[in-house]
């Protein structure tokens, strides 16, 4: 299965631990796609720094449009404003970093 | 050739000098090489030459816009005499259908706001799309009820853009995404929102078209229009002297 990774920046001043961002993102997908949605994009978490505001997701390559508009609508994660924006999208992990770090 | 992203729809509060600026700037940072911000009709042209310093530090540019929303077709044929050749951008906020119909009509008139949420209060419809593509207005779609609605008021409203957009399309009326937001934590990415264009089936090519080509054809064409060489359309003054 082709997959895709994408680096995220998390623009927010509140502070969250990988889980509740992670369903924050879930849930975001279930808003716009439902279940049937939801269970055809294979969402992982790859790596999560709240200190530098980064974040890596894993997806299947079909799922990237349906990915980068769920996380656009993103606007909360518990009380808190956020806005996640895609940084770059890659093949292979060590390819994002490499692009991400640049 | 590299796009130049461009949000026409900035509504940061014009009396607040330091969140202008922080919007210009974040605007910057997300990848937009022009901006649009709402003016009141009534701001002085220090003001703007004062933004449009902050926009060039922060290697953007800045387009004026301002919003009519007028009651009666009259009040809109008025407000468009008095505030054409001030501002780049004119778009009118239709809320009734004849301002409607007289501002798809009109070619002073550059972008078609449907701000309602009610459906019979859109009144973006084949009738109204055919006067539009015999004009030069183009339907602006804000992106911020999307991200500010849920349940069914969000399935609503997108029900009624996928409408609109295919309306659109078929008639050959130019479509405008813009974020429509005063808030910085809903400003996005060009490619978001392009890709929240998905929602209501616009395709990758034209959403991106929707928040490049499109709106910067708008700024161009008026630009041109308002400057001092502008004659007629077609016709320019390229050199002034006595032996031309």
């Amino acid at each position: 299965m082709r997959r895709r990774y994408l680096a995220l920046e998390i623009d927010s001043d509140g502070l969250f631990d990988s889980r509740e961002f992670l369903d924050a993102v879930w849930s975001a997908v279930l808003k716009l796609y439902g279940e049937y949605g939801a269970s055809r994009i294979g969402l992982t978490l790859i790596d999560y720094d709240m200190e530098k505001r980064f974040a890596v997701i894993r997806i299947v390559h079909s799922a990237v449009d349906m990915v980068r508009t769920a996380l656009a609508s993103m606007t909360r994660i518990g009380n808190k404003p956020v806005a996640i924006h895609v940084v770059r999208v890659s093949g292979t992990i060590r390819s994002l970093y490499k692009k991400a770090t640049k | 050739m590299k796009r130049i992203y461009t949000d026409l729809h900035l509504c940061p509060n014009s009396k607040d000098s330091k969140h202008v600026s922080q919007m210009i700037i974040k605007a910057s940072r997300l990848g937009y090489r022009l901006i649009a911000i709402t003016f009141p009709s009534n701001l002085t042209g220090e003001e703007i030459r004062r933004l449009r310093n902050i926009s060039k530090e922060a290697k953007i540019d800045l387009a004026s816009r301002v919003d009519l929303k007028p009651k009666t077709p009259e009040e809109l044929i008025y407000d468009l005499r008095k505030l054409r050749r001030r501002f780049e951008i004119v778009t009118v906020v239709c809320e009734s259908k004849n301002v409607a119909r007289q501002a798809a009509k009109d070619r002073r008139v550059d972008l078609l706001n449907f701000p309602s949420l009610d459906f019979r209060r859109r009144f973006f419809d084949k009738a109204e799309a055919e006067l539009a593509s015999n004009g030069l207005a183009s339907l602006e779609i804000d992106i911020k009820p999307l991200l500010t609605l849920e349940g069914p008021a969000r399935i609503r409203l997108l029900s009624n853009l996928r409408r609109e957009a295919t309306i659109a399309k078929e008639f050959h009326v130019p479509i405008v995404i813009s974020s429509g937001v005063s808030d910085e934590t809903l400003m996005r990415k060009p490619r978001e929102l392009a890709a929240l264009a998905s929602l209501f089936d616009l395709d990758e090519v034209s959403a991106m078209e929707a928040v490049s080509r499109n709106p910067l054809a708008i700024v161009k064409r008026n630009r041109d229009k308002l400057s001092s060489r502008f004659v007629a359309p077609g016709i320019r003054i390229i050199r002034r002297g006595k032996d031309c």
